[in-house]
């Protein structure tokens, strides 16, 4: 071919033009399986780069090398939906001199669409792509071995960054298409071994929880959901992945069947719950920003109404039509909820960092019913609290918390409240749930925080929502 | 009947979020040798500060014949709890051993005649007894089958038939309804195997039991749906316990209906389903009336 984008990686970065104090992005489609951060930083730092801004959609433990990065000066500053491990751990102590700013998955693709955030090389790692750089997430050789299946929180990047660098590890033959990273965004395709461990990426078959708690929860949230008036023909919903979230599929789908109603879509990180809906018939199409399991990567490879959409598509706030518009129900988990219906979902209640904001903040502001599921104890934390430890997702957008307790119903939300009521659910009052924690737990000593602001937390629309301080 | 080790404060903490009709705290058998003061100072403390609402607390202690009988009492006692669940009974005078030491605890606190008695039988002489055991005090309140000590007494093994419990379970529901107090079967410990937990619910249904005893909140719901009555059985009981009204309205001694004359046994078991039915939640108590 005579117009190969091929090169090896440190030509692809001599290429790219890039230079200290420069902004590189990743995408965490490989979770924790992902090699690509660790390799492209490894060869920065080699090539002797410093001040380098690192935007990710989110990091996890496997980029714990990343603490040496930054010792050492190669990265000063991060942006990403969320942090956990060692190096949220290093952070939340004061690792980096300046605060990592945290987004949403819709507000970090409208933040690069808009230009406010601003990527001078993305490295975008693929499970196949061909030499001009049309790149995907779904396997298309026999050589396939690093599968994700959508690559969604990678698309913002492709089209807006001023400079792109496919990595994959298995290299196909133009042309690799459909692809949802587009051969004409992409200046460099690097072949390395592996982008991804795939016994980490994702996981493999359905386990329905054992939990009689997760049980318990899930119960309480599909008779919620039943219940709650948007159960009607053609509804669409999105659910997380915890335990209590992938069983209270489980226990809707029951329902569906027994009334003859189905879902026009599910939205979100697709799992394999969702597409045994979808091939049962009980789901119209699934939008897929994120595959969570190998059953949804499998799917969105051969199913044409599994539909792959950016975060833009997805959960952007500030762009019409992106798909939590039209979302009529999504189940949530969360850290902590306070009395005023606010979540954390990324500071644990030690004040360490140890989670992402993701697409919560987006689905439940867009949703038209937004249901948080969450114990009212994890051991002798008390998860429904006074005030959040750090604000993620403002009350105003939460309508329903659901605990082993009993359910509270957002003040805002009447109606529902009477649905729920109606039906012979226990509502409670959620001050009540916060005095309940007190009563069982104690009152918690305050956190050992100090004044240095290690975390910004933004709100989808660009605007700052809270801040994270040091721990002592 | 939810079992919770009495040396598990996550479970005792919320066992009642479940829904169980009762917990039993254990300081028997779940609880080793080197934590039986740490499991029992648990249980009193869980007694007196966790908030069960309307569930019934029952604590099952060690054999007075032990060192930590006594203690055991004493602290539950002491903690208000519901009822006391004597493990292995063979004979009528262990029941009454344990009426005194129980009274003698609530006389010093003042609180005399509240706490009550379930004896577990877990042998082929408190088999035989079993009726002896059922009427040995005022306080009894049930009696209930402990089938691996049973089997195990009897030189046999567990089957899922359960062929070698039918005397005991049969005995134990005789024994229980001649004396007036209530019975419940022994638990079922694989929890991968709910079909063969329903057929054994069903089983014990059909010979009478009050209920069953169970190790994890997931099984709670196969006892709840054996137990409770169909909207077909709940539409008969009414429909039998109308027409007695109506009789007694009438000031007629005879009730019939649909043209048949009703038995007073066909009469009781009416009742029997509507009180169940009222107990499940599946009708409200002015439902019934």
């Amino acid at each position: 071919m005579r117009n190969s984008k091929l090169v090896s990686l440190e030509e692809a970065i001599r290429r790219s033009g890039l230079t200290d104090g420069m902004t590189i992005s990743f995408h965490h489609h490989f979770r924790g399986g992902d090699k690509v951060v660790n390799l492209v930083v490894d060869k920065l730092a080699e090539m002797g780069f410093k001040d380098l801004k690192l935007a990710a959609s989110s990091l996890s433990d496997v980029h714990k090398p990343l603490i040496e990065h930054i010792k050492n000066g190669v990265i000063t500053d991060i942006s990403t939906s969320g942090l956990r491990g060692e190096l949220a751990d290093a952070i939340s102590h004061g690792l980096l001199k300046e605060p990592v700013v945290f987004r949403s998955h819709g507000g970090r693709g409208s933040a690069i669409a808009n230009g406010e955030l601003k990527i001078d090389v993305a490295f975008l790692g693929a499970s196949a792509s061909d030499e001009l750089g049309n790149a995907c997430g779904v396997p298309r050789s026999e050589n396939a071995k690093s599968i994700c299946g959508s690559l969604g929180y990678a698309l913002p990047d492709a089209r807006y960054a001023k400079h792109v660098v496919v990595l994959t590890d298995d290299l196909v033959a133009y042309p690799n298409l459909p692809a949802g990273i587009r051969g004409a965004d992409v200046e460099s395709v690097v072949v390395v071994d592996s982008v991804g461990d795939s016994s980490k990426i994702s996981a493999g078959a359905i386990r329905d929880s054992k939990n009689p708690r997760d049980i318990l929860l899930a119960k309480q949230a599909a008779q919620v959901v039943i219940n709650s008036g948007y159960f009607q023909d053609g509804f669409s919903i999105q659910t997380g992945t915890g335990g209590a979230s992938l069983a209270v599929v489980k226990y809707i789908r029951e329902e569906m069947v027994r009334r003859g109603i189905k879902a026009s879509f599910a939205l979100g990180g697709i799992t394999a719950h969702m597409v045994k809906l979808h091939e049962e018939g009980l789901i119209g199409k699934l939008i897929d920003v994120q595959s969570f399991d190998k059953v949804a990567a499998q799917s969105i490879a051969t199913d044409p109404s599994h539909v792959e959409v950016s975060s833009v598509e997805y959960a952007s706030g500030q762009h019409t039509g992106s798909a939590t518009h039209a979302l009529d129900i999504v189940i949530l988990s969360a850290l902590e909820v306070d009395t005023d219906f606010n979540v954390n979902v990324l500071v644990g209640s030690d004040g360490i960092i140890r989670g992402a904001i993701g697409g919560h903040q987006d689905t439940a502001a867009d949703s038209a019913l937004s249901i948080i599921v969450c114990p009212l104890l994890r051991g002798r934390i008390p998860c429904v609290v006074p005030h959040v430890t750090t604000l993620i997702t403002p009350g105003k957008s939460v309508d329903v918390v659901v605990t082993e307790y009993g359910i509270a119903v957002n003040p805002a939300r009447p109606e529902i409240k009477e649905k729920l009521e109606k039906a012979g659910l226990k509502v409670v009052d959620i001050q009540d749930l916060a005095r309940k924690a007190t009563s069982i737990i104690g009152t918690p000593d305050p956190l050992p925080f100090g004044d240095r602001v290690v975390g910004v937390v933004m709100n989808r629309d660009g605007k700052v929502l809270d801040q994270i301080h040091i721990v002592k | 009947m939810m079992f919770v080790p009495g040396n598990n404060p996550g479970m005792m903490a919320d066992a009642h979020i479940y829904g169980p009709d009762s917990i039993m705290l254990d300081l028997e058998d779940s609880v080793t040798m080197a934590e039986k003061d740490a499991a029992r100072l648990l249980v009193h403390n869980a007694l007196k500060t966790i908030d069960y609402g309307n569930t019934e607390m029952v604590v099952r202690i060690n054999p007075l014949s032990t060192p930590y009988g006594r203690k055991d009492v004493e602290a539950v006692v002491k903690a208000g709890v519901d009822v006391i669940r004597m493990p292995k009974t063979e004979t009528a005078d262990e029941v009454r051993e344990l009426e005194a030491e129980i009274l003698k605890v609530e006389t010093e606190i003042g609180r005399v005649g509240e706490t009550r008695i379930m004896a577990a039988i877990e042998s082929a002489l408190g088999i035989v007894n079993a009726y002896a055991i059922a009427t040995a005090s005022e306080r009894m309140m049930g009696i209930a089958l402990g089938a691996e000590d049973y089997s195990a007494n009897l030189k046999t093994n567990r089957t899922p038939g359960g062929a070698e419990l039918l005397l005991a379970r049969e005995q134990i529901v005789v024994a229980a309804r001649a004396a007036g107090i209530a019975c419940f079967d022994t638990v079922y410990s694989n929890l991968d195997d709910m079909e063969t937990f329903r057929k054994e619910v069903e089983l014990i249904k059909t010979l009478g039991f009050d209920g069953k005893s169970i190790i994890n909140p997931r099984q709670i719901e196969v006892v709840n749906s054996v137990f409770t009555p169909t909207e077909k059985e709940i539409t008969k009981a009414r429909a039998v316990v109308a027409a007695i009204r109506e009789a007694q309205a009438k000031g007629s001694g005879v009730i019939s209906l649909n043209g048949k004359m009703v038995d007073r046994p066909v009469v009781l078991r009416a009742e029997r389903t509507i009180a169940l039915a009222v107990a499940a939640g599946v009708i409200s108590e002015e439902e019934a009336l």
